[in-house]
């Protein structure tokens, strides 16, 4: 544990934190003006989460520790990923942590507690909800994996401070086959993952629609707050691996102020145009009927296997 | 200068007959090509009379209106049920049971249906002596929703608040996966007394509750409810005032059909072309503002005319149906939407048509009916064969409501064109003064509207009877929703948009 790492640590779990809100409301914000609203700003989400969190904590009654606990660990999971992955500095807190198959398993358990909680609630939104989002993780896990991985067999290591080094030793090799493949396979899951467009229309009021939304429809106050920062989080959790693992310039390897001032500043940035560009696409997307959404994550799976074929065959 | 013909008066015929006599005169209507438009229960008690039901059959070809009057013993109120010779038959019978106590016998399913679960028991509403509304009481006994058997059929209850700003209704699916097995929409929830509440009043006070029926079609129902009193006091309408009437109805048509284009696209993730049908829609309100003076057209149709300050500009309409048209074209033009849309929830001319659909449901599915061409007002209206394939799913309801936007553009324009009638030349003949009772008809924007009234000597409302097409056309949601997923629920829901206030009234 060396001290960049504890201090790039604690840096990024505050960017991210502070962070992931303000990009939902960029998102909102860029979508309402593509269309001619006005919209309510950027802050309104955390406008939102001050509302909530000052609210009287209420659960349904029959719900158990699950449905109680899962907001709490949905946030604790993608805070630790948060901490140990590269966004600001390649140097981790927690090496040993800061592994593909952790990040990845971390990140799957935030998801499996609140699907648990969804079906806790005993309703039939929230057993539907589970339903539908298990379904698209069962899809969406085995992309994320066998992406990465393709990106990992360069670098000889699954850790991702270790394949974001490489690719900064040996930029050339971004443009690889592999490389473009995952990439594109990572956007598909990641907008899977996220419950954006066309997978998931996160602005609907429509509960016999959604995935995500259905789960959550139980929570309130201090609780529903925790679901939407972790909700948010993760999806700035997953664009800056995104931007990390194909354009890590910026990143911090080294110690010094200055070098992590420009780790934040290129993360904020690569991020905010990640966000601006997704919520660009989104505009300009409609809502895949619910069983074309497998053959959309088969067709990401499909891609992420021929990137992992290419970096073994096309050395 | 062109003139035209106007149209004949509608032809009326009235018998009255024993309950026995019923069912063999109906189904001798239904045979000829009559629908059953209107089922009415009266209570003549006050007037020194019994219960009386009265069954309104129209043909749409020769635009004839045949009444056929049960008058019934207050004592034992039985009428033969008509559910095997005519679905909708069947509705209005269970309406009319709930509703004053009239049992039809040998009905197939003899259920409460507008009743509310917790009326008392024995207790009629829209009979005279029923009192104002009472606390609710015993109810009328347990009502299961019929479950579905099966390996990992489940069950999901939606309403009867819902998360739009929507009329309540209750939603059972039973569903295995994400398939529906089986729909069950349980609607009333909010009967609001409307026939009871103009009982008693002069028609023109009666007329601003009729027009507040359902607020998305302030001038359907003003209009039918005007053209039944109209009918019954044998008043006159002038040649151009039900020009401006039939202006009026299309203008409703316009801005409603605008929403709802918007709102499909909405509803499968695309909001960009919501947000510019709801711009559409706006200038559409602008216009009727501007026509008079209310966004809403309300106070618009007066009896005996019409209350408006200016026409539309035609070249202002044509304008805003280019912009719709952009808009359908880019939907339709989405791989995504179009995938949503095509296939989704068909509903086959045979179940239409079973079930007596009206409006763009109907059309959607095949059917011709239209009450502006069937039971004419104004001459010359051409009639558009649709070019809507007719499917009967989601992609064709989207496609009727263009079409018809495009029509009724350019209906407006050629009813704006004419010339001023002189006004005694075009007067529509009327039937005698003093029938004392009326019928409207009029195509509403979600399809055939029918008022039926009948005024006391001194000129009140004695009875009106109201016939919104969505009671017609709710039964036909769950009919073309089985077999779809769940999550296209929204999506079918809104491609019908039924309305559930003029459903409860």
């Amino acid at each position: 544990m060396n001290p960049l790492g504890v201090a790039g640590g604690v840096l990024q779990a505050v960017v991210i934190v502070g962070g992931a809100p303000l990009v939902v409301g960029l998102m909102r914000q860029i979508r309402a003006r593509l269309e001619g609203r006005a919209g309510a700003g950027v802050a309104q989400p955390w406008r939102d989460l001050r509302k909530q969190l000052r609210k009287q904590p209420a659960s349904p009654r029959g719900t158990s520790e699950i449905y109680r606990s899962a907001p709490v660990l949905l946030v604790a999971t993608t805070l630790v990923v948060a901490v140990v992955a590269p966004f600001v500095t390649t140097a981790s807190a927690l090496p040993a942590v800061a592994d593909l198959f952790v990040v990845v398993a971390l990140l799957a358990l935030g998801t499996v507690m609140i699907a648990l909680a969804g079906i806790d609630t005993g309703t039939a939104f929230g057993g539907m909800g589970a339903s539908r989002e298990v379904t698209i993780l069962a899809l969406v896990e085995p992309t994320v994996l066998v992406a990465i991985f393709a990106l990992s067999v360069r670098a000889g290591s699954t850790n991702l401070s270790a394949i974001v080094g490489s690719v900064l030793d040996d930029p050339a090799r971004l443009v690889s086959p592999a490389s473009l493949l995952a990439a594109v396979a990572l956007v598909v899951v990641i907008v899977a993952e996220t419950g954006r467009l066309p997978v998931d229309n996160p602005a609907t009021h429509l509960e016999l629609t959604m995935v995500h939304e259905a789960m959550v429809l139980e929570y309130a106050g201090p609780d529903l707050a925790l679901v939407e920062l972790g909700s948010a989080m993760r999806l700035s959790v997953y664009l800056g691996l995104l931007a990390n693992l194909f354009v890590p310039w910026g990143v911090a390897t080294g110690p010094g102020v200055a070098a992590l001032a420009v780790g934040v500043a290129a993360f904020a940035v690569k991020v905010t145009l990640l966000a601006a560009a997704l919520a660009l696409a989104e505009v300009f997307l409609a809502k895949l009927r619910l069983f074309r959404v497998p053959e959309l994550l088969a067709g990401s799976f499909l891609l992420a296997l021929l990137s992992v074929t290419t970096a073994y065959v096309l050395v | 200068m062109t003139t035209f013909a106007e149209p004949a008066p509608p032809r009326r015929a009235r018998l009255t007959l024993t309950p026995g006599e019923l069912p063999g005169h109906a189904a001798e209507l239904l045979d000829q090509g009559f629908r059953l438009a209107l089922v009415g229960g009266h209570d003549d008690r006050p007037a020194g009379g019994g219960l009386r039901v009265v069954h309104l059959f129209t043909d749409p070809t020769t635009d004839t209106r045949t009444e056929l009057h049960v008058p019934l013993d207050p004592a034992t109120p039985h009428v033969p049920s008509l559910a095997a010779l005519s679905f909708p038959a069947g509705r209005f019978e269970r309406e009319t049971r709930d509703l004053f106590g009239i049992v039809p016998d040998g009905h197939p399913l003899p259920r409460r249906l507008v009743r509310h679960f917790h009326w008392p028991r024995g207790w009629y509403p829209m009979r005279s002596d029923a009192g104002p509304p009472s606390a609710f009481g015993d109810v009328d006994g347990p009502y299961p929703f019929r479950t579905v058997d099966g390996a990992g059929v489940y069950e999901i209850p939606v309403g009867p608040v819902h998360a739009g700003m929507i009329g309540p209704g209750h939603f059972r699916f039973s569903v295995v996966g994400e398939t529906v097995l089986k729909l069950k929409a349980r609607l009333w929830f909010v009967h609001r007394g409307i026939e009871k509440h103009v009982e008693g009043r002069a028609p023109a006070d009666a007329l601003p509750i009729a027009e507040r029926i359902s607020g998305d079609t302030t001038v359907g129902h003003a209009l039918a409810f005007c053209q039944a009193v109209e009918e019954a006091t044998g008043a006159l309408v002038g040649a151009d005032a039900r020009v401006v009437r039939a202006v009026l109805l299309e203008l409703e048509r316009l801005h409603n059909h605008a929403a709802d284009i918007g709102a499909l696209c909405n509803d499968v993730g695309h909001g960009i072309l919501n947000a510019h049908a709801l711009r559409v829609r706006e200038q559409l309100l602008r216009v009727n503002d501007r026509v008079s003076g209310h966004r809403l057209l309300r106070g618009a149709v007066v009896l005996g005319g019409t209350a408006t300050v200016r026409l539309p500009d035609p070249a202002e309409l044509a304008g805003i149906a280019a912009d719709v048209a952009e808009i359908v074209d880019l939907a339709l033009g989405h791989s995504v939407v179009r995938d949503r849309f095509a296939g989704t929830a068909a509903l086959t001319q045979q179940q239409a048509a079973d079930l007596g659909t009206l409006g763009y449901v109907a059309r959607a599915s095949g059917l011709t009916a239209d009450a502006r061409f069937d039971h004419p007002t104004v001459a010359g209206l051409p009639r558009h064969p649709s070019r809507v394939d007719a499917r009967g799913d989601v992609l064709a309801r989207f496609l009727i409501r263009a079409e018809e936007f495009a029509d009724s553009v350019a209906m407006i324009s050629a009813l704006v064109a004419r010339p001023a009638a002189a006004a005694a030349d075009h007067d529509q003949p009327q039937p005698a003064r003093g029938t004392a009772s009326g019928v409207g008809i009029v195509e509403g924007w979600r399809g055939t509207i029918v008022h039926r009234v009948e005024l006391g000597p001194e000129g009140t409302v004695r009875r009106l009877k109201v016939v919104d097409p969505s009671f017609l056309n709710w039964p036909a949601l769950p009919v073309a929703l089985t077999g779809s997923i769940v999550p296209d629920f929204p999506l079918v829901n809104k491609s019908f948009n039924l309305s559930y206030a003029g459903n409860d009234l």
